[in-house]
Parts: structure tokens; sequence; C-alpha cells
């Protein structure tokens, strides 16, 4: 596979770079170093910039008014999207727009209209309700919130933690098991609107990333209609595993990005200061760091434009998006480690980004299913599933 | 494990005097007025030059005596901010007078237990 980023890529790629440098990171600098949103002047303002360049709602499908940028392209440009302070988790602070949940390009015509068009148009916004306090990495097992038939609907009890955005969402997309004998056959997918009553956003839950926060959902005799099931019942579980597996690829490029722009910070700060008469760069054991950054970059990079380029040609790319993944978020946190490293003291201070960085990046070897589980797929794949 | 949603503290007048003795470190705070009602929610961020202290000797400067304070030290100030806003509007049905002059975009919302 080549990887060289075609002429057409390549401009992409420019124009992106331009943007987060020359409008992202200059407004970066008036913000608080753990913001993650801009002035809704300044985001209105950068939103019709990128609507300019055709490439807002760039992860649209094109029959839904996309631009048609494919995925290997789309990863590109994540990657630089990513590089500046809170580029992690809101990269370019949303300004090139979301596709919303990809799990409602899957719902019934009538689901559509109330949920995925206004989604696109920016009217509102969406959840994704998987993990329990009894687990996360392990869906088919962990899923205690329960579903029960009543009234040609459904009745939910129970929670969710660590859930992006619900406190501000209309609507999420929630698990419930629906059938407690049947395992991963058990479980159905519904959408539930953030004013149904008995749906409650409990509390936020503080972690390492202190502004792109999570938060804690509770259920209680929460009663929506058979209109509310997304797809079919009892088969929740591939749209939740087939979700899983396709967001592990932009994942991994938000870790790229960061990489990227903490090894360069590391790189111009080696080659400018001074110790013991000696400039860093010119010391083996700084040299030999960087060395290491380079090679992490350049190991999460390729397997993660692999995964791309698999998903592009239609191919199956489970064990690729494993791989990448953890290729990409364990080689990410290292080079933030040996940047800040570099930096000294400095690198520890919220003056620069890369405390931030190290902070979200330790996430990242969690979320979206830690290295563990990206280890033991990518295992059952070569030795095969039914090996014990 | 019990997790603390409301910031409940005591409330201590704001003076010259127990705003300098203030830390110097990142957190959260709250300034009500003589009875105790919530004026205003605010935060002390990385770009406060000394922390919860440069942000009530602010608070002092600009309201004047005879209100109260209090604060809670905390690296995730961010998050903890957005939360004891959304848990006061949940509680009054509104946020603070001072915060509702200029509030943050996209507050979210809780309905605490």
């Amino acid at each position: 596979m080549d990887f060289e980023p075609s002429s057409e890529q390549q401009m992409l790629i420019d124009q992106v770079r331009r943007f987060v440098r020359e409008e992202i990171i200059p407004l970066e600098a008036k913000l608080d170093p753990d913001a993650s949103e801009l002035d809704p002047a300044d985001h209105a303002r950068l939103v019709e910039k990128t609507k300019a360049m055709g490439l807002f709602g760039i992860d649209i499908p094109k029959e839904y008014g996309g631009p048609d940028i494919d995925i290997v392209t789309r990863v590109l440009l994540a990657i630089e999207m990513a590089q500046h302070r809170a580029g992690l988790y809101v990269p370019c602070y949303g300004t090139f727009g979301g596709a919303g949940l990809a799990q409602i390009f899957e719902a019934n015509e009538d689901q559509k209209e109330r949920y995925l068009y206004p989604t696109l148009r920016g009217e509102k916004k969406a959840f994704f309700g998987l993990t329990e306090p009894s687990g996360g990495s392990d869906p088919a097992r962990a899923i205690q919130t329960r579903a029960e038939r009543k009234d040609n609907g459904w009745v939910l009890n129970g929670a969710k933690i660590f859930i992006s955005n619900a406190d501000r969402a209309q609507y999420g997309i929630v698990f419930a098991r629906t059938d407690a004998s049947k395992g991963r056959a058990g479980i159905t997918c519904f959408i539930i609107d953030s004013d149904t009553p008995g749906f409650h956003v409990r509390r936020v839950v503080h972690t390492l990333r202190s502004s792109h926060y999570a938060t804690e959902l509770e259920f209680k005799d929460c009663w929506v209609s058979d209109h509310q099931v997304l797809g079919e019942v009892n088969k929740g579980f591939a749209v939740a595993n087939d979700r899983l597996t396709r967001q592990r690829i932009p994942y991994a490029a938000g870790c790229i990005g960061v990489a990227i722009a903490a090894h360069e910070m590391a790189i111009e700060w080696a080659k400018m200061r001074t110790t013991f008469g000696e400039k860093l760069a010119n010391r083996q054991a700084v040299q030999w760091m960087l060395v290491d950054n380079e090679i992490d970059i350049r190991t999460a990079k390729h397997f993660t434009l692999e995964a791309a380029e698999k998903a592009r040609r239609g191919l199956p790319f489970r064990i690729e998006a494993s791989i990448a993944k953890l290729t990409a978020s364990e080689g990410g946190g290292r080079v933030v480690d040996r940047s800040m490293q570099i930096h000294g003291g400095m690198g520890m201070t919220k003056d620069l980004p890369l405390e931030r960085w190290y902070r979200e990046m330790r996430i990242r070897r969690v979320g979206e299913g830690p290295s563990e589980v990206q280890r033991m797929v990518i295992a059952r794949e070569i030795l095969g599933s039914n090996l014990r | 494990m019990s997790i603390r949603l409301r910031l409940d503290k005591p409330w201590q007048p704001l003076t010259a005097e127990t705003a300098a003795r203030l830390p110097g470190q990142l957190g959260v705070y709250q300034v009500g007025d003589g009875e105790g009602s919530v004026l205003y929610i605010g935060q002390a961020g990385a770009r406060s030059p000394f922390g919860l202290r440069s942000e009530l000797q602010r608070e002092l400067a600009e309201r004047g005596a005879g209100c109260q304070f209090r604060v809670e030290v905390n690296q995730q100030y961010r998050s903890r901010w957005f939360e004891l806003l959304m848990v006061h509007q949940h509680d009054t049905g509104d946020l603070p007078p001072d915060n509702a002059k200029n509030p943050p975009p996209n507050l979210g919302r809780l309905s605490p237990s």
C-alpha cells in the first residue's frame, strides 16, 4: 500500500494545517488552558470559513450532503485538525462540523426525520450511552440496564457512566438488555429523548480531562414507545460493536496529531535550549528520545492509514483498527511523555499544551476499548476465536 | 464513596485579610451576599496569577465590603465549575445573578438525585 499523499490530498492537508495555525492556535492563546469551547462569535466565524473551504461536515456521507471525502483523506485531515491544545478531544473546536452518531444513519425514515436530519442541520446533539458502572469493555455481559415490555413500548431502568455530552444533548442512543437469557443476543438499542420522564443526568464525572467532561445517567421507569427502537429488538450488540470498530480509526488519528505537535515542539526546544554549554539537540540522550518519538509516530501513522485504506476498499478492518488504536494511543502517550522530559520544568506547566495532552492522552489507552481489549481482539484473530 | 456535588462549606466574610490567606491554587469559588444567597460562581483557572487568592482579591476590589465567599481547591476546575453552575440551576431554577449576565455557552443540565 502506498501511503504517500496524492497532490489533491496534500493540498487539503496544507489547507487544514494553515487553518489550525492561523485561526485556531492564536485564539487558544486567550482561552483558559483547559477550555474546550471557543467564544460563540469566533466559532460561527470559523464555521463560515470551513464551509467556504468545502470541508464542513467532513464525516457526513455524500448522500446526506457531505463533501464526499474518502476515509483515508479524512484520517490525514484528522491528524492535522488535532494539532493544537484542545485538539485531542475537540479538534478545531468542532468548526468542521460533525456527522452525529454513525448508528443514526441506519435508522428508519421516521427516525431519520426526527433525529438524523436535525442533527446534520446542527439543531440537535446526541450522546452514545453504552458503558455502565458494571463495565464498558465487555458490553455483552456488562449491560445491566433493563428494558421491559409495557404498554406497546419499553420501560428502561438502570445506569450509564462516562457518557459525554448527555447533559447538553437532545437525544441519545442507549443500549439495554431486553432478554436476560441471551447474552449479546439480548441487547437492544433505543433512541431516548433527553426530556423523556425518567431520564436523568445525575452528575458530572470528573476525570483527568477537565473540560470535555463525562456524565452519569440514570433511567428510572423511563418509558419509550416501539418507535424508539433503533434497528431490531435483541440486535443492538451488532450496532454497538460496529460503531466501536469504526471509531477506532479517527480515535487513532487524533492521537497521532497530538504526538506530531508534541514532537515538533520537542525538536524546536532541543535545538534552542542550551545546558552545560551544549544544545540539547547535540546530546545523545535527547537525540534518542527524539528518534523514539519519530518511530512511534511513523508506526502509528502507518497502521492507521492501513486500517483506513482497508475500510475505504470495503475490506474487513477489525484487526487493523485495533492495531491502529493500540499503537497510536500507546505510542502517542510515549511521545508526549518524552517531549515533556525534553522540555524539563517548562513541560510540566500549563503555559505549554504538553501537560494537557499528557493527561488527555492517558485516557486514550482506556477509551474506545482499552489496550488489553485491543490485544484480545488481535489475539483472537491470529489464534482463532475458539482458543481459550 | 460519597461524591460531593454542592459547594456547601461555611461562608467566610470576604475581606482583604481572608482573601490574602487563600492558597494560590486552581479551584472554584462562590461569592454570596450577607444573607448567604449565591451571587456568583467562579473559577480560578491557570491564567489567574495566584489562583484562588487572585480571584477573590479581584472580587473584593470589584464588589467592596459586605460579601461572603467559599472556595474549593480543585485541579478539575473547569468541569467542577460547570457542575456547580448546573447544580445551582437545578436547585434554584436559575443561574446566580452575576453568572446570568454572561452565561457560558451550551451549559448543560443536571438532575442530581
